[in-house]
């Protein structure tokens, strides 16, 4: 496999509306490789923040209230905004139970 | 180089009690917290052995004492330990922790203090740990099927890439051996908060389902409604957790229980430091989250090695049980790689599938196994802590 052919972001389930960054350095206006580990399907993604590796990134817009979908499971919601590709991090992404 | 299982043997010590142990440690054991300076003393005489200073042991009375002495015993009792010297400040709990530890059949002495002062029992203890050194180092190491082995698991300083990647390599291990006969254990009560609901349907039936409920409820009740603030977030995920990328206790559990893989479940729920009674299988123990305390609460179940994911990079160890690195966080294998014995990078990187990198962990633990000194063995790491459930008469 030559370095074009990795992935930027992975995404755990094809439910998830978030994906990890797995790359350090990513900036703002990169075209991703994303890849779902489910089933190891790909499609691309715009980040449109600098995103840390381990953050996340958002796969549909997410609106405050809005429930985050990762492993197939419910993880929290949201209490702010995210656009597609924004990144998803506890700014803006809170548990339920507290 | 796929292996088959249930003929790949190791080279290790087979014990008066028929466990297996992959170390050959002559412990100097303190009951109590003032007898430490002679242990030490006394390590310090006799190469070969080891000390393992502590906090506790005075003053403690009912459940908490109750998890001391299973915690010193058990650690006495550990495969990975050949003989003990005991030392405690008087006789009665002293003789607690020999008769417990003899049990196993192993060589165990106690000494006092009381009536003794530290020098004569110095004197007296290393006699006998220099006896036991020269016995225990010509015990001959057999051939021992790897399935024998107890293997432990615990995460930490988990982000986002452990449950994408050196978690689920845990769990496909575990998928691999348990069906073998393989002993397993996993814990972290506080990290299970958020998936108690997925963990409880992993049981292996009805009686441990309900076991870990009322576990998980009690720890709930009594530790967090009891003693919280406002709430976990300060410390469940960690700050390390958050700058990894973890969000909410929600994601940092379900990446937690990836772990016992997809096919494994639990046969039993454990005390903290109890020993599986109920055959070969996946137990799940009562723990805190703590690397230490969960390790050394495991070693003392009688746990060989421990398998320990990690994503920002934890560096724990403990004195008796090699503890296993794994990671893939690419960042934490260029910044701090002289901690990590199983690197899983390729996993983020799609070149490694997890079931290659189950393979690889399991030829970890076989090397292991054999007498390769993990990275926190090698480095020194020997993190014993007790874990204390309340405050001292």
């Amino acid at each position: 496999m030559t370095a074009n052919t990795h992935p930027q972001l992975l995404v755990h389930d094809k439910a998830d509306n978030v994906g990890v960054v797995v790359v350090e350095g990513l900036s703002a206006g990169t075209d991703m490789l994303c890849v779902c580990t489910e089933d190891n399907s790909d499609f691309r993604l715009t980040a449109k923040a600098d995103i840390p590796i381990g953050h996340k990134a958002a796969l549909t817009a997410l609106q405050q209230g809005d429930t985050v979908i990762k492993y197939g499971e419910d993880i929290g919601k949201m209490v702010g905004a995210a656009e597609v590709g924004g990144h998803v991090h506890t700014h803006n992404l809170k548990t339920k139970r507290w | 180089m796929a292996f088959d299982f249930t003929q790949e043997t190791v080279k290790a010590w087979r014990r008066e009690n028929g466990r297996v142990g992959v170390r050959n440690h002559v412990l100097i054991l303190p009951v109590d917290d003032i007898s430490n300076a002679a242990c030490e003393a006394v390590a310090n005489n006799v190469k070969g052995t080891m000390a393992i200073p502590h906090a506790y042991g005075r003053l403690q009375f009912g459940a908490d004492l109750d998890l001391h002495f299973r915690t010193i015993i058990g650690t006495g009792a550990n495969p990975n330990v050949a003989a003990v010297v005991v030392i405690g400040i008087e006789p009665e709990w002293t003789k607690t922790v020999v008769d417990g530890i003899a049990a196993t059949g192993k060589p165990v002495e106690g000494f006092w203090i009381e009536q003794n002062g530290d020098f004569e029992t110095i004197r007296r203890a290393s006699w006998k740990a220099k006896e036991f050194v020269h016995w225990a180092t010509e015990l001959q190491k057999e051939d021992c099927p790897l399935t024998d082995l107890w293997v432990s698991t615990k995460c930490g300083e988990s982000d986002t890439t452990t449950g994408l990647s050196s978690c689920p390599t845990v769990g496909n291990m575990y998928d691999k051996l348990l069906p073998h006969g393989l002993y397993g254990v996993f814990g972290e009560t506080s990290e299970i908060t958020g998936a108690e609901h997925i963990c409880e349907k992993r049981a292996a039936n009805p009686e441990a389902a309900a076991k870990f409920r009322k576990t998980w409820q009690a720890y709930t009740d009594d530790v967090i409604e009891a003693h919280k603030t406002s709430d976990l977030s300060d410390s469940q995920p960690t700050k390390g957790n958050i700058l990894g990328g973890l969000t909410t206790i929600e994601e940092k559990a379900l990446g937690n229980l990836e772990k016992i893989g997809r096919t494994s479940s639990y046969i039993d729920v454990l005390e903290p430091a109890e020993a599986p009674e109920k055959g070969r299988g996946l137990y799940f123990m009562d723990t805190s989250s703590a690397a230490a305390e969960c390790v050394t609460l495991m070693a003392a179940a009688g746990y060989v090695i421990h398998t320990f994911p990690t994503g920002q990079g934890n560096v724990v160890g403990n004195p008796i049980v090699p503890v296993i690195k794994i990671s893939g966080n690419p960042r934490t294998l260029r910044t701090m790689s002289e901690h990590i014995d199983v690197d899983v990078t390729g996993v983020l990187r799609r070149d490694m599938t997890i079931d290659q990198a189950g393979d690889a962990l399991i030829e970890m633990i076989r090397r292991t196994a054999n007498g390769r000194l993990t990275a926190a063995e090698a480095l020194g790491h020997r993190e014993f802590s007790m874990t204390k459930l309340y405050r001292s008469a």
